[in-house]
């Protein structure tokens, strides 16, 4: 019935909150210090969405996110780090024009597989190439062999682990612990100044509502149902003669896309990447802006993602040494009383107000039910 | 021969200051005598600081949380006391200092974040802080960016020189030479095994201290390992210790691990009284860890220890501890980190100005005689020339000044002949 619809009424309504919220009122209010704040956190909304794909909708808990999203973050590090190590640049190093890491680190020429980094096209193709196969490879692995669930997890935060090793170990080829810092210039674009850093959060906007149309169609295709199905009876489905496994691996790819996106602009707002977004530890942070913001809520990824930040930021500038404990009390409360985390509140409370204001002036029948056979899972 | 350049430098400040005390009861007899004591904001501030007529905002910026909140919790008491007793004196061109802290959470990005923060928001005159190699490389750009200036307290491995940086602690060179020709001229060591934290830091180190073996001093490096921050099993490089019986243990393992790479060397029967270890990364702060019953007869490389002999330290050591406790320990990091503020007046004085351009052009030479290590003076590369000292660690924690070189050691971040 809502089949070859985006969205219903409700949702686009939501859409167009966001869209105005931060598009208008964000840049309006915000110097450019703290819209910049706002465009990393945004980063990390790339990451919440593709969660709420896999997890959310198609309840494949992944906590190696990060892992994606240090990917693309690199691979478009990669690009501005060659782009800034020009020999004009370097000329102090023992070996010019080779990333300063690798002069550190004894290295006397650019190794084989940077060079094809020194391509922007490129670059964009890898941001997406290089973390979608690798997730169809770990899916391909894991699905196909019919790993799920705990294991699944277990094995997503073991690869996080190994490729922080990986990165960390490799330090002349990747920065090692200290990541690629001082990135200048995109195609001889200064990234660094004030204009340059509120063109980027518009064009950040935008890709993410990029993100939010295809996460909004996969979600109202057949192919979310049978997302929606799998995660609540996988037998079921796969009885029904579809092949689990492939939608698995689907939305597995999806949401590492997405955090692969969120990773290469991640580089671009902030200027740097380092293997700490790769880890175990941020892998999980990302998995609790999915929850915060409700796992089930496309939108809600993207509040819970900045309500998660904002909090993170003004609480360590106001306590600097208890702030922690006032983000692990948020994370607490949030769970403990809204498993569906802000968007159960909205659902929960403000909405049936806001329907019943608009219901008792002109009723009207419309298919709400859409939405709740999507959004009533249960929680687990 | 440092000596005579001194007093060529000294005299003139001298000079200055006298005339300037001088001066002080003059103007108080004029009519606006409290304002005119201090310049007028206009003069010293052109650049837009956090500079009011009786205030300076500064910002202090290292981790109060995470992993290196240990390492970095003592820099952040040291440079609130050195703030204090700067206050107690009258500040600085007559304002008293104010400082925002901002916690870098041991994660680089954080750091960057809240260097900008400070810079940007709060547009502070000066930033202590960072702590980790990894937290200075990201915070690096920002000042440059944004034209900061940061006192940074930490050895660390060189290979970097900026005008918005002052490196109060010893680079690579400064902290290994003069430590390594001591152990084998008096222990006669030629051979050494090198064990370190896997990032630039330790390698960069080792690098510089392989050359320095192989090529001065003619010895021989038997073995070069690396373990991943955190590591805490060190039994295999143990056993090859064994094996090749070098003369020397050379470390810069770093934080956590040290606790239970010493537990180990012990355990597995490795007496520290006979068999040499030099390390460069363990201070006071790390034996509170370790224990000193496991690095007793250790010897350290570093250019300050708690139990030093002079008059500064003498008035440093029960000022910290009455401050923030009598438990506290001040290892080499927090001492260069006191150094920070206080460097930092001394350079506005001498500017006569908060603007950073001029503090960075007058850093070199600015001298302070009441460091607790004894006097200390900045290089034209923004590093301090200091001494190297080597002490063996006691089983109380603390370490016995064991030597000293007879000099100031020039600061060479980029050393020839050891890239």
């Amino acid at each position: 019935m809502t089949d070859n619809r985006f969205f219903n009424r409700s949702e686009l309504i939501g859409i167009l909150v966001l869209a105005v919220f931060l598009v208008l009122v964000l840049p309006l209010t915000l110097d450019v210090f703290r819209l910049n704040l706002v465009a990393k956190y945004l980063t990390y909304a790339f990451v919440a969405l593709g969660l709420v794909v896999c997890w959310g909708y198609g309840g494949i808990l992944s906590l190696g996110q990060g892992v994606f999203f240090g990917l693309g973050g690199y691979c478009m590090a990669m690009f501005l780090k060659l782009e800034a190590s020009s020999v004009a640049n370097t000329k102090i190093q023992s070996t010019p024009g080779i990333p300063d890491f690798m002069d550190w680190n004894q290295i006397t020429a650019l190794p084989l597989f940077w060079k094809p980094f020194s391509s922007l096209t490129f670059t964009i193709a890898a941001i997406i190439l290089v973390p979608g196969i690798f997730a169809l490879i770990i899916g391909t692995a894991m699905f196909k062999r019919r790993v799920g669930g705990t294991y699944f997890a277990i094995i997503t935060q073991a690869v996080a682990a190994i490729l922080t090793i990986l990165i960390v170990g490799q330090q002349g080829y990747t920065g090692g612990i200290n990541g690629m810092t001082d990135l200048r210039t995109l195609k001889g674009w200064d990234i660094r100044p004030d204009h340059a850093k509120i063109v980027l959060y518009f064009f950040e906007v935008g890709c993410l509502f990029v993100c939010i149309m295809i996460a909004q169609f996969v979600r109202h295709s057949k192919l979310g149902r049978i997302l929606v199905a799998m995660r609540e009876k996988e037998d079921r489905v796969r009885f029904s003669g579809y092949s689990v496994a492939n939608f698995k691996i689907f939305a597995f790819c999806v949401a590492a896309v997405f955090a692969a996106i969120g990773g290469a602009m991640f580089a671009l707002n902030v200027g740097f990447m380092s293997p700490s977004f790769v880890g175990i530890v941020p892998s999980i942070e990302m998995v609790i802006y999915t929850a915060v913001g409700g796992r089930l809520s496309i939108l809600g990824a993207v509040y819970g993602t900045l309500l998660v930040n904002f909090a993170k930021t003004s609480l360590s500038e106001t306590f600097p040494e208890l702030w922690l404990f006032g983000l692990g009390g948020l994370f607490i409360a949030v769970v403990l009383a809204f498993p569906n985390g802000l968007a159960g509140i909205w659902g929960d409370y403000v909405q049936p107000r806001i329907d019943g204001l608009i219901s008792s002036r002109k009723p009207k029948p419309e298919g709400w039910t859409d939405s709740s056979v999507a959004d009533g899972a249960p929680a687990e | 021969m440092s000596d005579e350049a001194n007093k060529g430098l000294l005299s003139p400040l001298r000079r200055k200051l006298l005339m300037g005390m001088a001066a002080v009861p003059a103007i108080t007899m004029l009519p606006r005598a409290s304002f005119a004591q201090a310049p007028a904001t206009s003069a010293v501030n052109t650049t837009g600081l956090a500079v009011t007529d009786t205030e300076v905002t500064v910002g202090i910026l290292h981790s109060a949380t995470g992993t290196m909140a240990i390492s970095e919790t003592g820099s952040i008491e040291a440079e609130k006391l050195a703030i204090e007793q700067i206050n107690a004196m009258g500040g600085v061109l007559g304002r008293k200092i104010k400082f925002i802290q901002e916690d870098g959470a041991s994660d680089w990005p954080t750091f960057a974040e809240k260097a900008k923060k400070l810079l940007v928001n709060d547009k502070v005159a000066a930033i202590m802080g960072c702590w980790t190699s990894a937290s200075r490389k990201a915070v690096l750009p920002v000042m440059e960016q944004y034209n900061g200036m940061l006192y940074y307290p930490t050895f660390y491995e060189g290979l970097e020189q900026s005008k918005n940086v002052i490196y109060t602690g010893q680079e690579a060179t400064q902290q290994i030479l003069a430590g390594l020709n001591w152990i084998a001229k008096e222990k006669g060591a030629k051979s050494f095994f090198f064990i370190g934290s896997d990032y630039i830091w330790p390698r960069t180190s080792n690098k510089i201290a392989r050359k320095h073996v192989e090529n001065v001093l003619k010895g021989k490096v038997v073995g070069e390992e690396y373990y991943p921050l955190g590591n805490t099993q060190f039994n295999s490089v143990i056993n090859k210790i064994k094996l090749t019986k070098p003369d020397v243990i050379f470390t810069d393992v770093v934080g956590g691990s040290n606790v239970a790479f010493y537990k180990q060397l012990k355990a597995a029967g490795i007496d520290l009284s006979k068999q040499a270890l030099l390390t460069i990364s363990v201070t006071e702060d790390e034996i509170d860890g370790i224990g000193g019953e496991n690095i007793a007869g250790a010897y350290a490389c570093m250019k300050y220890f708690q139990s030093l002999d002079n008059p500064n330290n003498k008035t440093f050591v029960p000022a910290f501890k009455k401050m923030w406790g009598e438990k506290t320990v001040i290892g080499d990091v927090t001492q260069a980190a006191y150094l920070g503020p206080w460097l930092w007046k001394l350079t506005v004085e001498k500017a006569g100005s908060f603007d950073i351009d001029k503090i960075a052009a007058a850093s070199p030479g600015i001298e302070f005689k009441g460091a607790p290590e004894g006097y200390v003076r900045i290089h034209e590369n923004h590093h301090l020339w200091s001494k190297t000292r080597v002490g063996r660690a006691k089983l109380d924690g603390q370490f016995e000044l064991i030597y000293e070189t007879a000099d100031l050691v020039e600061p060479d971040p980029f050393p020839k002949g050891y890239q």
